[in-house]
C-alpha cells in the first residue's frame, strides 16, 4: 500500500537500505541515489518532448483543418521516433569561417538551459528533483542561459541572417526578463519563500486568484522568452531565413528544435506550479502520487493555451514588441508589486488577531478577495489609461510617420 | 542542504551528456561529404559580400544597458520579498520607495527616448 501511495519515496528508501546493507558508505549511497534521481528527471524531461512534439503538430494540424501526423502508431503518436532516426543520419554541414567550438556548444546549451529548470519543479509533494531554498532565483539564472545559447549560435555561424536573429534575440529575451522577474516577485512576496515546493505548499488559494495580473504577466513574458509566435521574430522565416539556426543541420538543428519544444512545455509547468497550485488538489495529503495527476492536468491546460496562442497570433514587429514590454508590462509590474506589498501588509496589520491563527479559513479568503479586488482595480485603471491614450492617438493619425531620409550626397561627388 | 546542491551538480553533468552524446553519435553515423560549395555561408544562393561580424545598431546596446540596471536592482528585492511577513510597516515602505525609484528611473529613461526603437 505504501508503494502505491508514494512510489518514489518507497523505491528511494528500499534502494538506500539495499546499498547500505551491501556495505556502501553513506556518502557514496547519497551520490548514487542522487545520480539515479538526476538521470530519471533528465530522461523524463527529454522523453516528454517526443510526446509534446506530436501533440503540438496534431493540434496545429487540427486547427488548420488538416490531419497532421497519422501514419506511425495510433493517431500518429510515434511519428517523432522515425523523425529522430532520420535526423540521426543527416550530414553535419559546418559553414566555412565558423567558430567551431562555440558553434558546436550552442545546440547542447540550448537543451541544457531548459532541462536544468526541471531540477526544481515539484511534480508531487514527494516527487521532485531537488528543493533548493532559492528555487525562484535558480529558475531566473538558468533561464538566461537559453539566451546565451542563441547568441552563441548566431555569432559563431558566420552568417548575417544568424547574427541578425541573435541580435533580435538579445533585445527580446533580455527585455522580457524584466517583467518575468517582476511577476515572479509577487508569489515570492505572497508565499514568503523562494523554494518552489514550499511556494506550492503555501497556495491555500491559488496565486492566480490572488495575483491574476502577475500570472498573466508571467505567462506573456515567458512566452516571449521561448521565442515562438507571436514573439518569433528572432527566427522570422520571411525575413531571416531561419534566424540563428540558419547554418545548423542534422541533429544539431534537431537539438534547437528539442530545446524550443521543451521550453514551451517548461514554461507551462512553471506557470502551473507558481500560479495554479502545482500538485495541490483533493486527496493529495493522503496519496502523494496523486499530485502527479493534478500537476500534469494543470500543465497541459496551460500548454494547450500556449499552443493555441502560437497558432492563432500573427508575428509582432520589433518596435511593437519592445514597446509592449518596456512601456506596458514593466511599469504595470512595478505598480503591481507596490500595491501587492501594501495591501498584504495592511491586511496583516488590520487583522492581527486573525493572522495569528494562519490556518483560519476566513482570514485566507479575506486576504485572497482583497488582493483580487486590488488587481481588478489596477486592471480597470490600466484599461482606462489605454483608452484615453488610444483616443489621443486616433487624432494624430493624419500626421505622417517619421521616416529615415537618405543623406544628401556631398557636392563633390558627381553621379 | 548540501545534498540539494549535489543534485544540481550531478544534473549539470546529465544535461550536458544528454544532448551532447547523441550529437556526437550522429556525427559518427552521418555521411561526411563536404565540399567548398557546401560549406559556403548560406545566403539564398548569393555569394557573401564583406565581413559578417560588423558593427550593429546602438539601440541593441542601449536596451541591454537598461535591462542590466533593472535586472540587477530587481534581484535585490528578493530578500525583501522573502522576509516580507516579518517586516514592519517601515520595512515594507522602504521596499516600496525602492520600487518607486525604479519606476521613476523607467519614466526618466522613457522621457529621454531610450525606449524608442528608431
Amino acid at each position: 500500500m505504501g508503494f502505491l501511495r508514494d512510489p518514489i519515496t518507497f523505491i528511494h528508501d528500499w534502494l538506500e537500505t539495499v546499498l547500505l546493507n551491501w556495505g556502501v558508505s553513506v556518502e557514496a549511497t547519497t551520490v548514487v541515489l542522487t545520480l539515479i534521481g538526476a538521470f530519471v528527471v533528465g530522461t523524463f524531461g527529454l522523453g516528454l518532448v517526443i510526446f509534446t512534439i506530436w501533440l503540438e503538430r496534431k493540434l496545429y494540424a487540427r486547427i488548420q483543418d488538416r490531419f497532421g501526423p497519422n501514419r506511425v502508431g495510433p493517431w500518429g503518436i510515434f511519428q517523432t521516433v522515425p523523425d529522430i532516426i532520420k535526423i540521426f543520419t543527416k550530414e553535419y554541414i559546418t559553414p566555412v569561417g565558423a567558430d567551431k567550438f562555440i558553434y558546436n556548444l550552442a545546440p547542447i546549451l540550448s537543451v541544457s538551459a531548459v532541462l536544468l529548470t526541471w531540477a526544481v519543479i515539484p511534480f508531487a509533494p514527494t516527487i521532485f528533483g531537488t528543493d533548493v531554498n532559492v528555487g525562484v532565483l535558480y529558475i531566473i539564472a538558468v533561464g538566461s542561459m537559453g539566451t546565451l545559447s542563441i547568441i552563441m549560435a548566431g555569432w559563431s555561424s558566420n552568417n548575417k541572417y544568424s547574427l541578425l536573429g541573435a541580435f533580435r534575440a538579445v533585445a527580446q529575451m533580455v527585455s522580457y526578463e524584466v517583467p518575468m522577474v517582476l511577476a515572479l516577485l509577487v508569489p515570492v512576496l505572497l508565499g514568503g519563500t523562494m523554494g518552489i515546493n514550499s511556494l506550492v505548499a503555501s497556495q491555500d488559494v491559488w496565486y492566480v486568484v490572488l495575483a491574476p495580473l502577475a500570472a498573466l504577466m508571467f505567462f506573456i513574458s515567458t512566452m516571449a522568452e521561448t521565442g515562438r509566435a507571436p514573439f518569433d521574430l528572432l527566427e522570422a522565416e520571411s525575413e531571416l531565413v531561419a534566424g540563428y539556426q540558419t547554418e545548423y543541420s542534422g541533429l544539431k538543428f534537431g537539438m534547437f528544435y528539442v530545446g524550443e519544444f521543451l521550453h514551451a512545455f517548461t514554461i507551462s509547468a512553471l506557470s502551473a506550479t507558481l500560479f495554479l497550485g502545482g500538485w495541490r488538489g483533493p486527496w493529495v495529503e493522503s496519496t502523494p502520487v496523486l499530485g502527479l495527476v493534478w500537476f500534469f492536468a494543470k500543465t497541459f491546460l496551460v500548454y494547450f493555451l500556449v499552443v493555441l496562442i502560437r497558432i492563432s497570433m500573427p508575428r509582432l514587429r520589433i518596435d511593437q514588441m519592445l514597446n509592449f514590454n518596456w512601456k506596458f508590462l514593466t511599469p504595470i509590474g512595478l505598480v503591481l508589486l507596490i500595491i501587492t506589498a501594501v495591501v498584504d501588509k495592511l491586511i496583516y496589520l488590520l487583522l492581527p488577531e486573525l493572522s495569528i491563527t494562519i490556518g483560519s479559513t476566513a482570514f485566507i479568503w479575506i486576504r485572497a478577495s482583497s488582493h483580487l479586488i486590488a488587481n481588478v482595480l489596477i486592471a480597470f485603471v490600466v484599461i482606462g489609461v489605454l483608452r484615453t491614450y488610444q483616443i489621443k492617438a486616433r487624432h494624430t493619425v493624419g500626421k505622417p510617420r517619421p521616416v529615415a531620409v537618405a543623406p544628401e550626397p556631398p557636392a563633390s561627388v558627381i553621379t | 542542504m548540501l545534498n540539494e546542491w549535489l543534485f544540481i551538480g550531478l544534473f549539470l553533468l546529465i544535461v550536458a551528456v544528454f544532448p551532447g552524446v547523441p550529437i556526437w553519435l550522429a556525427g559518427l553515423i552521418a555521411p561526411k561529404k563536404s565540399s567548398p560549395q557546401k560549406a559556403e555561408t548560406y545566403e539564398c544562393g548569393m555569394e557573401t559580400v564583406g565581413d559578417t561580424w560588423v558593427q550593429f545598431r546602438i539601440q541593441y546596446y542601449v536596451f541591454a544597458l537598461t535591462f542590466l540596471v533593472f535586472d540587477v536592482e530587481l534581484v535585490f528585492l528578493f530578500p525583501w520579498a522573502v522576509a516580507f511577513k516579518q517586516l514592519t510597516l517601515f520595512g515594507v515602505l522602504s521596499g516600496v520607495v525602492f520600487v518607486l525609484i525604479l519606476l521613476i528611473e523607467l519614466l526618466a529613461a522613457w522621457r529621454k527616448g531610450v525606449l524608442e526603437w528608431a
